[in-house]
């Protein structure tokens, strides 16, 4: 390229030599190859997840309010404390941070313009977004399990100090795309900023807010990491949020990776199906909010 | 000016009208409620840093610098050396950024450059799928079906490579399993790639569409636009992504503490077992209940809190300024 651009500025039409067109398909060969790549592992660990947990999965395996000792094998009890811990724990979390998330994310575009700290609660809360997930398990263990103990509610705060700065971050990410043609013919009506925001703005985003809430609660319900130093681990139903140690299917499946048992692996293979569909879940749920809105929108 | 003083007249005197110089109450309120939603950000990160410090000062009076900073980890005899774990996350994250970021930007080019767009979504939701399968799933699957198989490559790799200058000492001789740095890099790779892809295929976005057709029409091939076009101006961008596919695997803990052996050795051998920060912290904790040992773990946490914010830093630094830059340009 060096050599031409120094040369007479000649336009060279030929078509491309031998050499050059077969480096060119190696290009494309070996991008197709690293998709391969990526793909071998997802759909190898999605077909064991599914070949091993499927046999384990039944009514009473999912709902049953005991988890048996390791030994025994995966038609004994059920793993419904674990289940009720992920959901519960999970919902609780996403409660307390999607509305704090909305609001930080509100702040940032509505509020804070081009101001020093909005810049700042921008930039750090895409620093946190980075901040390794047992970092958070080990906060809430330090500042809340030390005084008040192991319980659900401890896990709820890890799992919510995780999710806060994505919601914050695709809330900003949304609004930003709001047009300010919506916000100037509402302040033209005499509406308030809180009026114009709750009324106007939000609705107009709602798609991509609640499609963004969704992925968080997804990534967070699979977390295992924030639990281990919050929730502990219990064997029967605590259906108690806020006192008493916990457990959830991560945990459940951490604890039971290691074990000889098959019963235990079989147990944690059940799990495990039963944890990718839920994130599954959430993730198709959030498709299709942002596929219906998009349609609305257009 | 009669209809003027009626609809001035009409309007009472509270109401909300842009000019008047005093918000109403619940305007105001609302605008404090976003502030302190913001602030909770700052708070929290502040927080970590305090109580988190505050709770492994012991590790660090008792132990001094050198004892910190030694290689003996040894809990029965309250030696808590951390060298053998910042060691591992170091090894296992290197492996896993030198796979995952060919494999990413491969897929980031062929999802901007090659494929067209009606095919490039299927291949993005078959990414964010591989985001979403959780970290334990990836342990549970490492331990119990990865690492039993490679373990056999393994030994014949190592057994096939003793006596190589070089790739003996990485690759070759005893001790080969199943459980090691090598399976814990190979799995982080896989639990990095979606984030560095996705990042990488936004800063490829941005090189502008006329520098792209001005290589093209130079009679450059796809591969020649990509060397010329495309990298000068992403390679920075690149650069700042697989930075923060690093910050991740190096916190990455649940499948790391499945599969890399748990035990806090110092080699250079790959195929042997070893151990990292987040994976001795989560593994160990139960066990460590008072003391000492319960404070040098919160310490490894700290530790590994200001390396993932320092790289993270830098990586949003770097992205931030060449997205900027290309935006500018």
């Amino acid at each position: 390229m060096m050599a031409i651009a120094s040369e007479q500025p000649t336009v060279d039409l030929r078509e491309p030599s031998g050499w050059r067109r077969t480096k060119n398909q190696i290009a494309t060969v070996g991008m197709w190859i690293a998709f391969v790549v990526m793909l071998v592992p997802l759909g190898f660990v999605l077909f064991t997840v599914i070949a091993k947990g499927a046999s384990a999965i039944t009514w009473q395996f999912l709902t049953n309010s005991n988890i048996p000792v390791n030994v025994l094998p995966v038609n004994y009890g059920g793993i419904g404390p674990a289940v009720y811990g992920t959901l519960v724990i999970t919902g609780f979390a996403a409660l307390l941070a999607i509305p704090l998330g909305v609001l930080g994310g509100v702040y940032i575009n509505e509020y804070g313009g081009n101001h020093v700290l909005a810049r700042v609660i921008n930039f750090f809360a895409d620093v946190m977004t980075g901040v390794p997930s047992i970092i958070m398990g080990l906060f809430i263990f330090t500042i809340w399990v030390l005084h008040f103990g192991y319980s659900g509610l401890a896990g709820s705060f890890a799992l919510a100090c995780l999710m806060l700065p994505i919601v914050i971050r695709s809330t900003y990410e949304m609004l930003r795309l709001v047009p300010d043609s919506l916000r100037e013919a509402s302040y033209a009506l005499g509406a308030t900023k809180a009026r114009v925001t709750v009324t106007v703005v939000l609705p107009a985003a709602i798609g991509g807010i609640v499609s963004g809430a969704l992925l968080a609660v997804a990534r967070a319900a699979g977390e295992t990491a924030p639990l281990i130093f919050t929730i502990l681990t219990v064997q029967s139903l605590n259906k108690n949020l806020f006192s008493g140690a916990n457990t959830a299917l991560s945990t459940l499946i951490f604890q039971n990776a290691t074990q000889p048992y098959t019963g235990a692996q079989a147990r944690a293979w059940g799990s495990a199906l039963t944890l990718i569909a839920i994130a599954f879940i959430l993730m198709i749920a959030a498709r299709l909010v942002t596929a219906r809105f998009a349609r609305y929108s257009q | 000016m009669s209809v003027a003083t009626r609809a001035d007249s009409a309007i009472p005197a509270e109401s909300a009208s842009p000019l008047t110089k005093r918000r109403p109450f619940g305007d105001r309120s609302f605008q404090v409620l976003c502030l302190a939603a913001g602030l909770l950000v700052l708070v929290i990160l502040v927080l970590i840093a305090i109580s988190m410090t505050q709770q492994s000062t012991t590790w660090f009076t008792t132990q001094g610098w050198s004892g910190v900073f030694s290689t003996d980890w040894d809990p029965a005899h309250n030696k808590f050396g951390a060298v053998p774990f910042i060691y591992g996350t170091l090894v296992t994250s290197a492996i896993a950024i030198v796979i995952a970021w060919p494999v990413s930007v491969g897929i980031a080019l062929l999802l901007t450059e090659v494929v067209p767009r009606r095919f490039s979504r299927p291949i993005v939701y078959v990414i964010d799928l591989l985001a979403v399968v959780p970290s334990v799933v990836w342990g549970l699957w490492g331990i119990l079906v990865l690492a039993p198989w490679l373990q056999k490559i393994y030994q014949d790799i190592a057994s096939g490579l003793t006596g190589v200058p070089v790739l003996s000492t990485f690759f070759g001789g005893e001790g080969v399993s199943g459980a090691s740095f090598m399976t814990a890099g190979l799995i982080l790779a896989v639990m990095i790639t979606p984030i560095v892809t996705s990042l990488s295929r936004e800063v490829i976005a941005t090189v502008p569409t006329i520098d792209r057709e001005g290589a093209y029409a130079l009679g450059a091939t796809r591969w020649e636009m990509i060397r010329g076009a495309v990298w000068p101006h992403s390679q920075a961008g690149v650069i700042g992504a697989v930075l923060l596919g690093l910050g991740r695997a190096m916190g990455e803990t649940i499948a790391a503490a499945l599969v890399i052996g748990s035990s806090p050795t110092i080699t250079t051998h790959l195929f042997s077992t070893g151990y990292s920060m987040p994976a001795v912290i989560a593994n160990e904790f139960g066990e460590a209940t008072v003391g000492v040992f319960r404070a040098a773990l919160i310490g490894m946490g700290v530790l590994l809190f200001v390396i993932t914010i320092i790289i993270n830093l830098s990586a949003r630094a770097i992205v931030g300024r060449s997205v900027r830059r290309a935006r500018g340009a």
